[in-house]
This record gives structure tokens, C-alpha cells and sequence, in this order.
């Protein structure tokens, strides 16, 4: 038995990936394996932990919860995709290091892109409703409250 | 630099998504396991038909039993009591699955969607037979004397075996004589600890391949204990450990149960051999809620016999364990600890307690962050309150009654914990009290609350106090290693589950060379670039391979200076180091580090007499563990009219003895905190009367997010350095974790203003609903 694949056309962090998958195929698992995008993490595969957030046109989704296909011709924004160069960390990676938001880092990307996304869109949200955001995802090793601190601090970095 | 608020070396990686975790290595031609696990938790296995999976293109292997029975059970890590070798799990089941979740069978195909296909055609038979859930019932039948003889693997024939595993008893003092001199009080208590998890939030995964040009079997995606995990790998494997290669990359985080060698670890070493091709397999999330090691669930009986003035002059304890349906690599790690661990920071002059290590059909159990002292210090805490009321005295007041005092310290209880004599190593446990009382206000939250209270609300405070233990040996090693353009490497026997051990270690040598820490690179678990390494768990590593690393990079010093003093003609004392350069004092002279190691090469080495290279080892050793202690205090409301409980505050003061990092040793506690609320307000594994797992997704295994945790406020102190270690360190792994279950418990007995309300954990809200609802029901019942 052969399984049919079709192409999909993914635009992930302004670069254009032109790939060959299975329709039942995950965004996740195409941005993972067929562009070697692992950022992107895998935590439970059905919907709840977060780990896989990405931004799909400046949106919030989970990467799990959404096949490649319904992502063609859409713009996708992974973890690879927040800092502006090599040097650089985009301001909420930056003040996730500087405020101790992250132990084992596997959580990570889905946070940081959630709490990117969100930023963008609402630069001046307070703490009760980040907070209410970050409820979104969960993180097993930091307790959150260094995730706050964290995302408070980009949040006054990105007003400026 | 030791003790600086540093910033950790391993997040820039992470924070750019570059990590390489289990599921990030990809391998040309690589092929993708899927477990075939049984849906019945009784049963005996009629057949297992791989024939329709094997008809799908690109399904390689299907094997059962039959196909891997040369291999032998897995063996236990710790704790190997030898009346637990018939209970050990084997790699496939043989003729019996023991629980929901058990592998029974193992796909190979070239893609994990189609690994997923095949695994759900492999048709199995299995005849049902009932299911035994409850650890507390009588025991009963368990192995055959076929199957215990097989697992048990010493070529001797044991009869069958019930359900009870193990049944031991550790203590000192005579408890009977005391209980039956007709003096005192005597106060009982019934505790429960609900059976829950780690669950980190990577699921397990392993990815292998047998290297021929090599001549290798390389293991990529380990954690925690690569070292032992090689050694059983390659026997398991009919290998020699230097023909097997175990790496631990990113590990999504640890707490007992990642790491440990778990039948699929077998399997995908094992195939990488047979199959010859890259083998990967990558836990799905409901596998890992059913396959993974669970823990805690453990029942307590304790009866203390007290003095008027609340000193308690015996314990007399027993506990039944819920082991699930196998006994893994912990062997009785959980329940020794349990037992050895119950007395805490109170002096308690006769002491006995019993585990009982009972099988049901359930997923197997091992440990999980702060193993057993989170569930005997929930029990002894409830009980401590308990005396407080029946005395009417302050929940306080007794404690501090039945504290170690400084002043005899070191303290030695004459029992083991984790086979070492137990010497309560420094500490000052009523001075910690003191201090967290005051830091936290304890006198001002008790008003608020009482105000509160007679303005109608249900709050309540209430704290734990307990002891954890760290730093077991026997040894660590490591090696700091310097490049002749002055780049500093430590390769050490350590492993990393996330907790920030490479900036812990890079900072303990850059103390000491006065260097950036930043600039240091660390090399850790992986058994082809060091020797030896325990790994981590048991809160050792600070202790353990920092002070390895102290010894190393001081020898390293030392050997900078011997030859810094030959080159410059100068004698060593007049030597100092400062930004990674060896001066001579009160000189323009100086050698870097890198030109030091320059100076190392093997030629001129031999001449100065050195060995070559400007390297060193370290090793520490020690054969008694260290001794942190703590207290845990909680604000709670519960709403009248759902039962739902908010946790206002939670405090909690910490003695570590040093803090390498106490921005890392804050965010461990913190961390520890969240856990340890899941298993007291939310995380509970349930199961039909079947056995069937209620509770294989996030939907109904409720692990805490930001809407519940509250910001932890810590006071961490330094007031107990530890006498056994170089650094004075103690763990801070565990410590966030103990007594939370505890301080929340005594909280919301005080919410509630039923004293001992509280007897098992999660506290649910329907428990909290039935609790203030009970009251009015009874008020109602006495009216009419």
C-alpha cells in the first residue's frame, strides 16, 4: 500500500519551504521533520501543554492540533524565527534568560512564542491577564512565577 | 562567582529552540518503534498475531515474547532486596500482562505514523482475569513459581510469590516497652497519599544505532543515569561497556522516573543490533501516563505515645505501598526511604515503622522528587497536629518540643537511609522557624486570618516542617581541562534532567581559575568522555560533582603554578591567579592559562616533569549523605459554596548549608512548590474496578498551570553548613517539594476548623464540599 502525499507550501519565519506530505500529517511533525524545524516541541499531542505553540499569521495555535495542509500559503513563526539574528535574542528570550523562566528549556519555545504573539498584539496587557495567557501552557519545572516575572519584564521592554 | 546570582549557560541555546532533545535526532534510514501495549491489566495472553501489520509496506519487524526471550528481566539500580527479584518486569510480557500499559508487543516500520498503523492491526487475544487495585486488601496470589524462578534470574527454583513483595521493619529503641509503661498519651493517625507522578514534560525516547565502522552501539536520547544504564545495556546486549556509547542530550526535565532503563530502552538497543538500522522511539503521552513510572500512593498507620508537654517518646508506624504491578530499577528504594525518613527533624527516643511493598495491577512505581518524604512527612505532620489539638497546645509549640536541638548536631539516628548511617549532618532547626516566622509574619497572618474568619471567610493557615536528604555517594569525578587559546572545559560524570548543573559546576571552576563562568563549556553524560558517574537523582550533584569539580579545577590551579613558577623562575607562593592568568605578585609578570597550556605540550611536559597538557581530575568521595530541612506554611480560602481552594500564599524557608546559585536554588524550590501542590490539590492516577486507567491524558491527569500556582515566597538560608563536603553545600532539589502536601493540609484543616479533617491527598473540592457540608447536615439532623 502506497500513501498518497500532496505539497504543501509552508512560509515559516520568511523562508519558503516547499515539502511533500501525507494530508493526515501534523503541522508540528512537518515543521519538525520535513524542515528540520525542532524548536518546535512535541509535549502531549493533544492540545493542552503548548509546547508545540507556533504563530500562524501572528496567531497563537497548536502545532499539534493542525494538520500541514490547513497551513499552506500561511505564515508560520517558530521559536528558530523570534530572534532577529545569531546575536540577538528577541525580547521575551531575553528577559526569560534574565529572570531564570526556563529550567529544562523543553516548554520553552511553546511559551515563547505564545507570550511573543500575545505581546505583539497586546503591549499593554497587565499581569492578571498574562498571567490568564500563560494558564495556556504548561511548565512541570519552574513553578511559572519566574514565566511572569519574565514576560512582565518583556512586555515593559516592548512598550519601550 | 560561587554563590553569584549567575545567569545560566544553558539558555541561549534553549531559548533559540537549537536544543537537541530525544525526538531531535534523525537518522538516514532510521526505523520508528511503536509499542504494542495491553489493554487489560489481568489477563493471560492466548495469542498475539503480527500478520496483518506485517502485510503494510515498510513494516520490518514485528516482535513478541519469542523474539526477545533470551533477554532477561530488568535489574534494579538501588535498593536490591533480594526478595524482590521475582517481581521484576520483563522486557515483553510473557504469558500474563499485569497492567494497562504493559508492552506486549513491538512494531519496527519506516515511519512513526506508520509504526502507529501497524501496532493498531498486531491483533491480541488476551483472557481477562480479575483485577487486584487495592494494596490494603489481603494479598494474594501474584507469579507462578515458573515466572518468579524466571524474573528472580539466579538459576534457582522459588516457589510462586503473593502480592506482598516485601515486608520490613527498621527503628530503634524499645516501642513496645514504652507503649505499655502506662504513661502518656497516645495519639493515632490514618493517612493516604494518592498515587501520582514526574511527568516531565518531555515523554521518554531513545534513538540507537550500532555503528560498524565503529564498532559501536551508540545511544543517543538517555538521561539521569547513562553510566548504569550502559553497563546494562551492554550486558543486555551481550556487549562490553566500551563497545557501547550512552549520550544524554537535552533532557525535558527529570524527577524520578525519566532516565531510569525501562523495558522500551531495551528494545530499542536491542533492535539497533538485530535489525541493524538506526532504531527511534518517542513516547506519546498517553503511553507515558500508563508506561512511565508512577509513585507515591502509599496508606500510613502511626501511633505516638506523648509526654503531657507534647515530647513524643515513640512512633510506632506502618505503611502499605502501592508498587503497581512490577518492580522496576528502584527495587525498594521508595519504601526504605519512606521508612528511614519518618522521624524528621524531631528526636522521638523509640521509633519503629513497617513497609509493607504490596503488587496490584497497576502501572509500576519508582520514585518521584522527594521519594517518601513527601508522603511520611504529610503523615507525620497530620500527626503532629493532631497531638497539637488533643494537648492544646500551638501546632507550633510541639514541634519545637521534639526538635533536634543545635546543640546535638551531629545528630546519628541509629538506622540507614539509602544504606548509609544516618547522621543528621548540622542544623538548627528552631532557629529556622524563627526566622521564617518573622521573614513571613507569621503573627500577622494568623490575625488577618482570624479577622478574615469572623467576617465570614473560610482562610486558614498552616505549615510542615521536615528533613530531605542529599548528596549520596559514594563518588563523583571530574576533569577540568584547559586548550592553549585558554578555553576551559569540565568533563565530568554528572547528567543534567534541566536543573542548571552546567552553569553550577562552571561556576565552582571559575571560582576558582577567575574566570567568566560563561565562558566555560561542560561535558556531561556521556560515557565516552568520562569514566565513572552516578547521575542525578537524589539531589546529589552540587554536593557530589561540584565538590568534584572544586578538587579538579584546584588541581588544575596547582599545577598552572608549578609550571608558571618553573617558567618565570619564580617559587609558587609568589604566585596568584586573577582573570585567568597566573601573575607573580607585585610584578608586570604573568602566563595566561593558555599560554600555561601551551607550555604543556607533551615534549616540554616531560622536561618540566608534568604530565602533558594543563589538565586535571577531581574526585570526591563520601559515605554519608547531607542533611537539608525546612518549613513549608500555607494561606488557603476554600469557597463556601464549590469547595474550591485558592492558596493565597506559600512560603517557604529553606536551609541549604551554602547556595551556589540562589537565583537556581529559589527556582528549584519554586518549581518543587508547583509539583508538590499538584499532588495534594490535583494530580491523582485513578482506575476503573477493572484496572483500567481513568486518568491517560491532560484532560483528566491535572497538572497545575499559572492560574493555580502561586508566587512562592522563599527564604533561603545558610545557617547549617554541611561538615562533609568542601563547598558546605546541601541539595536544593527536593526541598520545594516535602511538605506541601503538609502545610496544605494543616491549612485547610484550620480553614475548615476541623482539626484532623484532612487524612489523604489531593484534597479534591468535592472532598472540601462534603467536608463543610457535613456539618451543616449534621446541625440540621440535630435540629429536626
Amino acid at each position: 500500500m502506497t500513501r498518497s502525499t500532496v505539497p504543501v507550501r509552508l512560509y515559516v519565519n520568511g523562508d519558503r519551504y516547499d515539502i511533500e506530505v501525507e494530508p493526515r500529517r501534523t503541522l508540528a511533525d512537518a515543521l519538525r521533520e520535513d524542515c528540520s524545524l525542532t524548536g518546535t516541541h512535541l509535549g502531549c499531542e493533544h492540545g493542552v501543554c503548548g509546547a508545540c505553540t507556533v504563530l500562524l499569521d501572528g496567531q497563537p495555535v497548536r502545532a499539534c492540533l493542525m494538520f500541514a495542509v490547513q497551513a499552506e500559503g500561511a505564515s508560520v513563526r517558530t521559536v528558530e524565527g523570534l530572534a532577529p539574528d545569531d546575536e540577538t535574542l528577541h525580547p521575551v528570550q531575553k528577559a526569560f534568560w534574565e529572570h531564570h523562566g526556563l529550567q529544562c528549556g523543553f516548554c520553552t519555545p511553546g511559551f515563547l512564542t505564545l507570550v511573543a504573539g500575545y505581546l505583539e498584539e497586546h503591549p499593554q496587557a497587565e499581569e492578571d491577564e498574562l498571567r490568564d495567557v500563560l494558564s495556556s501552557n504548561l511548565c512541570r519545572c519552574t513553578g511559572y512565577q519566574n514565566i511572569v516575572t519574565a514576560t512582565m519584564a518583556a512586555a515593559e521592554e516592548m512598550r519601550g | 562567582m560561587i554563590g553569584a546570582r549567575a545567569l545560566r549557560i544553558e539558555d541561549r541555546v534553549l531559548l533559540r529552540g537549537a536544543g537537541r532533545f530525544a525526538a531531535d535526532t534523525q537518522r538516514a534510514g532510521e526505523l520508528h518503534m511503536r509499542v504494542v501495549r495491553s489493554p487489560i491489566a489481568h489477563g493471560r495472553i492466548v495469542s498475539i498475531d503480527g500478520t496483518e501489520a506485517l502485510r503494510l509496506d515498510g513494516v520490518t519487524a514485528v516482535w513478541t515474547y519469542a523474539d526477545i526471550a533470551d533477554l532477561p528481566a530488568i535489574g534494579f539500580r538501588l535498593t536490591p532486596r533480594e526478595e524482590l527479584l521475582p517481581y521484576r518486569q520483563p522486557v515483553l510480557a510473557r504469558s500474563i500482562v499485569r497492567y494497562v500499559g504493559e508492552p506486549v508487543a513491538v512494531v519496527f516500520a519506516e515511519s512513526s505514523y506508520l509504526a502507529e498503523d501497524a501496532a493498531e492491526l498486531v491483533d491480541l487475544e488476551i483472557e481477562p482475569l480479575p483485577a487486584h487495585l487495592d494494596p490494603d486488601a489481603e494479598p494474594v496470589d501474584w507469579v507462578d513459581a515458573e515466572q518468579a524462578s524466571w524474573a528472580a534470574g539466579h538459576g534457582e527454583n522459588l516457589p510462586a510469590q503473593d502480592s506482598e513483595a516485601s515486608v520490613f521493619t527498621i527503628g530503634y529503641g524499645d516501642v513496645d516497652a514504652a507503649f505499655s509503661s502506662g504513661e502518656g498519651r497516645v495519639f493515632t493517625m490514618d493517612a493516604r497519599i494518592g498515587r501520582h507522578t514526574g511527568v516531565p514534560m518531555e515523554c521518554r525516547g531513545l534513538v540507537a544505532v550500532y555503528d560498524e565502522a565503529e564498532g559501536q552501539l551508540i545511544v543517543d536520547g538517555a538521561a539521569k543515569v547513562p553510566f548504569w544504564n550502559r553497563e546494562a545495556i551492554a550486558a543486555m546486549n551481550g556487549l562490553t561497556p566500551s563497545r557501547v556509547v550512552v549520550r544524554e542530550t537535552h533532557v525535558g526535565g527529570g524527577f524520578g522516573p525519566r532516565g531510569e532503563l525501562y523495558p522500551e530502552d531495551v528494545l530499542v538497543t536491542v533492535a539497533a543490533m538485530r535489525l541493524r538500522a538506526p532504531i527511534k522511539w518517542i513516547e506519546d503521552r498517553q503511553e507515558h501516563l500508563m508506561a512511565t513510572n508512577h509513585s507515591r500512593g502509599q496508606h500510613h498507620r502511626l501511633r505516638a505515645l506523648v509526654d503531657d508537654d507534647g515530647y513524643i517518646r515513640a512512633l510506632d508506624a506502618s505503611f502499605t505501598l502501592d508498587q503497581g504491578a512490577y518492580v522496576r530499577t528502584h527495587g525498594a528504594t521508595v519504601a526504605s526511604l519512606t521508612a528511614s525518613m519518618l522521624p524528621g527533624p524531631y528526636v522521638i527516643d523509640n521509633f519503629r515503622v513497617t513497609a509493607h511493598v504490596r503488587l496490584t495491577h497497576k502501572t509500576p512505581a519508582g520514585t518521584y522528587r522527594s521519594p517518601g518524604r513527601y508522603e511520611g512527612t504529610f503523615a507525620r505532620e497530620r500527626l503532629i497536629d493532631t497531638i497539637a489539638h488533643g494537648l492544646g497546645l500551638s501546632r507550633e509549640e510541639v514541634r519545637r518540643r521534639n526538635f533536634i536541638g543545635r546543640e546535638q548536631m551531629p545528630y546519628e539516628r541509629p538506622i540507614e537511609a539509602m544504606g548509609t548511617h544516618m547522621v543528621h549532618d548540622s542544623g538548627d532547626y528552631a532557629l529556622l522557624f524563627d526566622k521564617a516566622a518573622e521573614r513571613f509574619g507569621f503573627s500577622t497572618i494568623r490575625e488577618i486570618v482570624s479577622r478574615r474568619r469572623a467576617a465570614g471567610e473560610r482562610v486558614g493557615f498552616g505549615f510542615g516542617y521536615f528533613v530531605e536528604k542529599s548528596g549520596i555517594g559514594p563518588s563523583e569525578g571530574a576533569r577540568v581541562v584547559i586548550d592553549d587559546a585558554g578555553g576551559v572545559t569540565v568533563i565530568c560524570g554528572a547528567s543534567s534532567v534541566g536543573q542548571g548543573v552546567d552553569t553550577v559546576l562552571a561556576q565552582v571552576v571559575a571560582e576558582v581559575l577567575d574566570v567568566p563562568h560563561d565562558t566555560i563549556r561542560v561535558v556531561r553524560g556521556r560515557t565516552d568522555q568520562f569514566q565513572y558517574g552516578r547521575g542525578a537523582f537524589a539531589t546529589r550533584l552540587a554536593v557530589m560533582a561540584g565538590s568534584a569539580a572544586l578538587n579538579a579545577a584546584t588541581a588544575l590551579r596547582d599545577k598552572a603554578f608549578r609550571v608558571a613558577a618553573a617558567e618565570l623562575a619564580v617559587s609558587v607562593e609568589q604566585l596568584r591567579i586573577r582573570g585567568g592568568v597566573v601573575e607573580v605578585e607585585g610584578s608586570e609578570q604573568g602566563l595566561s592559562l593558555g599560554q600555561i597550556a601551551g607550555l604543556l605540550d607533551p615534549l616540554r611536559a616531560n622536561d618540566l616533569k608534568e604530565e602533558p597538557g594543563l589538565s586535571a581530575d577531581g574526585w570526591f568521595h563520601t559515605d554519608h549523605m547531607t542533611y537539608p530541612y525546612g518549613l513549608h506554611a500555607a494561606l488557603v480560602r476554600i469557597d463556601e459554596a464549590t469547595g474550591r481552594l485558592e492558596v493565597e500564599r506559600f512560603m517557604v524557608a529553606y536551609d541549604v548549608g551554602r547556595a551556589l546559585n540562589p537565583t537556581l536554588v529559589e527556582g528549584q524550590i519554586a518549581g518543587g512548590v508547583a509539583q508538590g501542590l499538584g499532588g495534594a490539590l490535583y494530580e491523582e492516577f485513578l482506575y476503573a474496578p477493572d484496572g483500567t486507567p481513568l486518568c491517560t491524558t491532560f484532560m483528566d491527569y491535572l497538572i497545575p498551570t499559572s492560574a493555580e500556582v502561586p508566587d512562592v515566597e522563599t527564604l533561603v538560608t545558610e545557617d547549617a553548613p554541611s561538615p562533609l563536603n568542601p563547598l558546605g553545600v546541601k541539595g536544593a532539589g527536593e526541598g520545594g517539594t516535602t511538605a506541601v502536601a503538609a502545610a496544605i493540609a494543616s491549612a485547610v484543616d484550620d480553614a475548615l476548623q476541623q482539626p484532623g479533617a484532612i487524612d489523604a491527598v489531593p484534597i479534591t473540592p468535592g472532598t472540601l464540599h462534603r467536608l463543610l457540608h457535613q456539618t451543616t447536615t449534621q446541625h440540621l439532623t440535630t435540629k429536626e
